[in-house]
């Protein structure tokens, strides 16, 4: 290095001009609890159960979500639909208790592929964060879209 | 001495001390916002509208944290250090002519709070004095990342005390005078040393840097090799201390080299807005003028902090003795040369 060089002045002022002129370029920040980012279309974050068109719940509780999930996080027991619960309940069986571990699933989708009734999407937000780990074991009052507005 | 005389320096040095603490608090903040915009992002701005509250929150969470002093470590010096450190950096703000003297009831009020007459020399003095709160903080602190970064410190601030004390010897001989207000009214208008001088600015400004210990000259607390550096062991409002006797520090630095080089309070046209506002309004919008000199060197600051990456110790040494010496005596000689050219002329 020369003499010039060896002062880092010109590298220094060149450098300055470079963070100057980012100054006024626009801003990446996203300001989060007020604006969220975008997701994309196949973005796969915590799952729904959902209902169909007449507001009825999908879920047949036939076990392949369980069966094709590789982090066993699903666990689910079945129950008969009784008279007058025609509304609530699409199939003749039903999900009397269906949970997911959110700290064991690893958001594959594969359960998504497996429902042959396509009672579960993993459609929703990001799970949130909690501070007990049975909190992460997501029960139907969490899972299961909300009802339809009757209109 | 009269009672009006104790009253008014009393004020002032009140005043000064308040606002040494604002332009210090908000300066953090300056800081972290500045690195955001250099960075494409924009900063803290939760705390109130835009972050202003953001020195404050700072400020009570320093207080609350838990203070930690070492039981190995020599408590007297432990303490001492930090409190060395945030006394030194407020004693320079003394003899800074803040402006023209102002005419109250009848009374000629000057801006400063004393004109000793060896003002430069006293800047230069309370500066090293500086290195000491590091030097003996990191020393009682027993621990070797301490040590090593108040070893640097120490290094450092002898290195670049030599180039920065030529560099004024070269504006001593230009200006015949140490005394800061008379260097500050020599200046007037836009006669400033800068124009005579660009040479022992520049190093002058870069011994500062160093002096100052900031970046590109920040490895007395280079943590990638230090850990923390001298304040690896320290926690709560003494860790906030060393901080805050940084920014006040180059608060200082700024306001003296806005008053040795970019004339003072000086302004292009301040005689005739002087005329214009009388003798009260005047002499403070020159001390306003002064603010906005020392804002754009804190800015200076901040902006070579977010651009520069530290330097290395080897190039840090190099720099200082190989490069800044001979530059600043090569500055003394042309200096004189030029000095007695235009004596004969």
């Amino acid at each position: 290095m020369n003499f010039w060089e060896r002062l880092y002045l010109p590298a220094i002022f060149q450098g300055m001009g470079i963070t100057f002129r980012h100054m006024f370029k626009k801003k990446e920040t996203i300001f989060y609890p007020e604006v969220e980012r975008e997701f994309s279309e196949n973005w796969r974050g915590m799952h729904s159960l959902k209902r169909d068109e007449e507001g009825r719940e999908r879920c047949t509780a036939c076990g392949l979500c369980a069966l094709s999930c590789p982090a066993e996080a699903i666990t689910m027991i079945a129950a008969e639909r009784q008279k007058g619960e025609e509304a609530l309940y699409r199939e003749e069986k039903y999900a009397a208790v269906y949970e997911i571990n959110m700290l064991r699933c690893i958001f594959c989708g594969l359960c998504e592929e497996a429902c042959p009734k396509e009672a579960i999407y993993l459609d929703g937000p990001i799970v949130p964060a909690d501070y007990l780990r049975k909190d992460f074991i997501y029960g139907k009052d969490k899972l299961v879209e909300e009802p339809m507005k009757v209109q | 001495m009269e009672l009006a005389f104790i009253i008014e320096k009393f004020a002032l040095i009140l005043v000064i001390f308040l606002i040494s603490l604002t332009v210090a608090a908000y300066s953090t903040l300056a800081e972290r916002k500045i690195a955001g915009f250099l960075q494409d992002r924009v900063g803290p701005n939760r705390a109130g509208p835009g972050g202003m509250f953001q020195p404050l929150a700072d400020g009570l969470k320093m207080f609350f944290k838990e203070e930690i002093i070492p039981t190995d470590s020599n408590k007297a010096l432990f303490i001492l250090g930090p409190s060395l450190a945030l006394f030194t950096s407020f004693l320079g703000s003394a003899v800074i002519p803040w402006g023209q003297d102002i005419e109250i009831a009848g009374r000629q009020v000057s801006l400063q709070i004393t004109d000793i007459n060896v003002g430069m020399l006293y800047i230069f003095g309370v500066v090293s004095l500086g290195v000491y709160g590091i030097m003996i903080g990191g020393w009682a602190s027993n621990n070797k990342f301490s040590l090593m970064g108040a070893v640097r410190a120490a290094s450092q601030s002898i290195s670049y005390e030599i180039p920065m004390g030529l560099s004024i010897i070269a504006l001593l001989m230009a200006t015949n005078t140490l005394s800061m207000k008379e260097i500050a009214e020599q200046q007037h208008g836009i006669n400033w040393n800068f124009f005579y001088q660009p040479l022992g600015f520049i190093i002058f400004l870069i011994c500062s840097f160093a002096e100052t210990n900031r970046t590109p000259f920040d490895l007395p607390e280079c943590e990638t090799e230090l850990v923390g550096g001298y304040h690896t062991e320290y926690s709560g409002f003494k860790m906030g201390a060393y901080m805050f006797a940084e920014y006040l520090n180059m608060f200082l630095a700024s306001a003296v080299m806005s008053t040795l080089y970019f004339g003072a309070y000086n302004y292009p046209g301040m005689d005739w807005v002087n005329e214009l506002t009388g003798p009260v309004i005047g002499p403070l919008i020159g001390m306003a003028v002064l603010m906005l000199k020392i804002f754009a060197f804190i800015f200076l600051f901040m902006w070579v902090r977010w651009t520069v990456p530290r330097f290395r110790y080897d190039q840090l040494m190099n720099l200082g003795w190989k490069i800044l010496i001979p530059l600043a005596i090569a500055n003394i000689v042309i200096t004189g040369i030029v000095i007695t050219i235009i004596d004969k002329l």
